[in-house]
């Protein structure tokens, strides 16, 4: 148990020190809300939908967590080029509580950074249906934290150089960003559409966010819960597999 | 202390080491030396748990370390050919996290961090990151962190490479000092002859995988008819440069790990 608090604990005490990339990781959440809420809000408006900054702050908020909890586990490309890995992996200590220590840690923050874009969607004019509403929202945050935390360790324990970063980030964080529902309502889309937004587990998360937040649903509640819980389970078998095998 | 009897690693088609056999006893100061690619790091892997051997055994402290992988992990610090530190971290704090991942009580961790870092001259720095220290305080830190839990081996894996001379000198005294006051068993490779020749008690010559020659360094001298134990060492390994065939065996290895996925 030692070995996951003080594993945690690293990833806590990085996470505060760096007080620039805390401000750089919220400002593109933010520009998103600003530009786009404010940017859209007429013609989402015209179109009968409502308020455009309404619909897409739980959508930002989810966008913060996926790319906050998938970098902390590839943030693991550091320790592998700087060494510390190998600390960690010499030691007498069971592999699977070196990968739930730092999933934790990265999952902890993902789950900080959250909350904090919620602060400011509530200061940008978000209003959520009901207060009540607000630790409802932070279950969902951390049910997303844990799922990409642990696909991040996963890919983390993958990959060996800034090309397959590069990659990941192209190939898999933004599509799962853009094809979530987390900008635009996942009804009457293209049907191709439709079937490549509902793959993407993002979208229960944003489903999740958003229902409990304005009381808009695309899926029942209980699908969002269960997709979520059984890929946390899932990403987490495949991230300790994937941890376990990492050779030096 | 350390038993090795026919120790054999083959990637693919290469065989990095050749069924090499040596002991090391209790308390002894054991130098690995061999031109580069010669399978010294590859051995120092596999004697630490990093790499399995293809065939052949390996006793650490009578354990063999894959099947008591936990305990033997537990019995050995190791200071790596390449830095391993938090660099995020203070020298405390990564002597800290050493400490609970290596089980060491939270009663004795303190007391213990403070002795070793004042040992190794970083007590006054402790609270400064690593990543501000120099080449040779970080080394310093990486030795104070892998005694840290008081280990019957420490392996040292050319720990002195870009060193200037008195961080060099300095480091060795302190390993010389540990290994004559607490008894530490210390396996070491160097490419510096200079101090195998100062600090081991045996040495052992590695080339091409196999172990060439060992023996105390006025043994290997005297075998070779050299009045230098590196001319002791050129006279058994050879005067030609190792690089090239090196790098490609290098890169092979390289080959070999991208396809099998590990």
């Amino acid at each position: 148990m030692g070995a996951i608090y003080i594993l945690w604990l690293r990833e806590m005490k990085r996470y505060i020190r760096s007080r620039v990339q805390i401000v750089v990781s919220l400002g593109q959440p933010a520009l998103y809300l600003l530009a786009l809420g404010f940017g859209f809000g007429p013609v989402f408006q015209k179109a009968g939908e409502g308020s455009y900054l309404q619909f897409m702050a739980p959508g930002v908020i989810g966008m913060t967590v996926l790319f906050s909890s998938i970098f902390s586990g590839i943030a693991m490309l550091w320790d592998r080029q700087f060494g510390f890995l190998k600390e960690t992996l010499v030691a007498p200590v069971p592999r699977i509580q070196i990968m739930i220590g730092r999933t934790l840690g990265g999952a902890t923050v993902a789950m900080i950074q959250g909350v904090l874009i919620l602060v400011i969607c509530l200061v940008a004019g978000f209003r959520p249906q009901h207060w009540i509403a607000v630790p409802a929202a932070f279950v969902f945050v951390m049910m997303i934290a844990v799922v990409f935390a642990a696909l991040g360790t996963g890919i983390g324990s993958i990959i060996k150089d800034m090309q397959g970063f590069q990659l990941i980030m192209n190939f898999l964080v933004m599509p799962i960003f853009f094809l979530s529902g987390a900008l635009y309502p996942l009804k009457n889309l293209p049907r191709v559409l439709t079937w490549i937004t509902n793959a993407d587990p993002l979208s229960y998360g944003v489903d999740g966010l958003r229902g409990v937040l304005t009381g808009l649903w695309a899926f029942p509640y209980a699908l969002d819960v269960a997709v979520l819980c059984g890929l946390a389970a899932v990403f987490l078998t495949m991230g300790a597999w994937l941890f376990s095998r990492i050779q030096l | 202390m350390i038993r090795v009897e026919n120790l054999t690693k083959t990637f693919d088609q290469f065989t990095a080491v050749k069924g090499i056999s040596f002991d090391v006893e209790q308390g002894e100061i054991f130098a690995f030396l061999g031109p580069n690619g010669a399978g010294k790091t590859t051995t120092i892997k596999m004697l630490t748990t990093l790499l399995r051997p293809t065939s052949g055994a390996i006793h650490l402290n009578g354990l063999d370390p894959w099947v008591k992988q936990k305990e033997a992990r537990q019995s050995f610090g190791i200071v790596f050919q390449d830095p391993s530190l938090d660099n995020e971290q203070t020298a405390y704090e990564n002597m800290e996290l050493h400490g609970v991942l290596y089980h060491v009580p939270r009663k004795v961790r303190a007391e213990r961090i403070e002795r070793l870092l004042t040992t190794f001259e970083l007590w006054e720095r402790r609270n400064d990151y690593a990543k501000t220290f120099s080449g040779g305080m970080k080394r310093r830190l990486e030795i104070a962190r892998g005694l840290l839990h008081t280990p019957k081996i420490l392996f040292l894996d050319e720990p002195t490479l870009g060193l200037d001379p008195q961080s060099r000198n300095q480091l060795w005294t302190h390993v010389k000092h540990l290994n004559e006051t607490e008894q530490t068993t210390v396996f070491l490779t160097t490419h510096y002859m200079d101090e195998a020749d100062r600090v081991a008690h045996r040495i052992a010559i590695m080339d091409h995988g196999a172990i060439v020659a060992q023996g105390t360094s006025a043994e290997l001298k005297e075998r070779t008819g050299s009045d230098s134990l590196e001319g002791a060492f050129l006279a058994l390994t050879g005067e030609s440069l190792r690089d090239e065939g090196a790098d490609s065996k290098d890169q092979m290895r390289q080959f070999a790990k991208m396809w099998r996925g590990r």
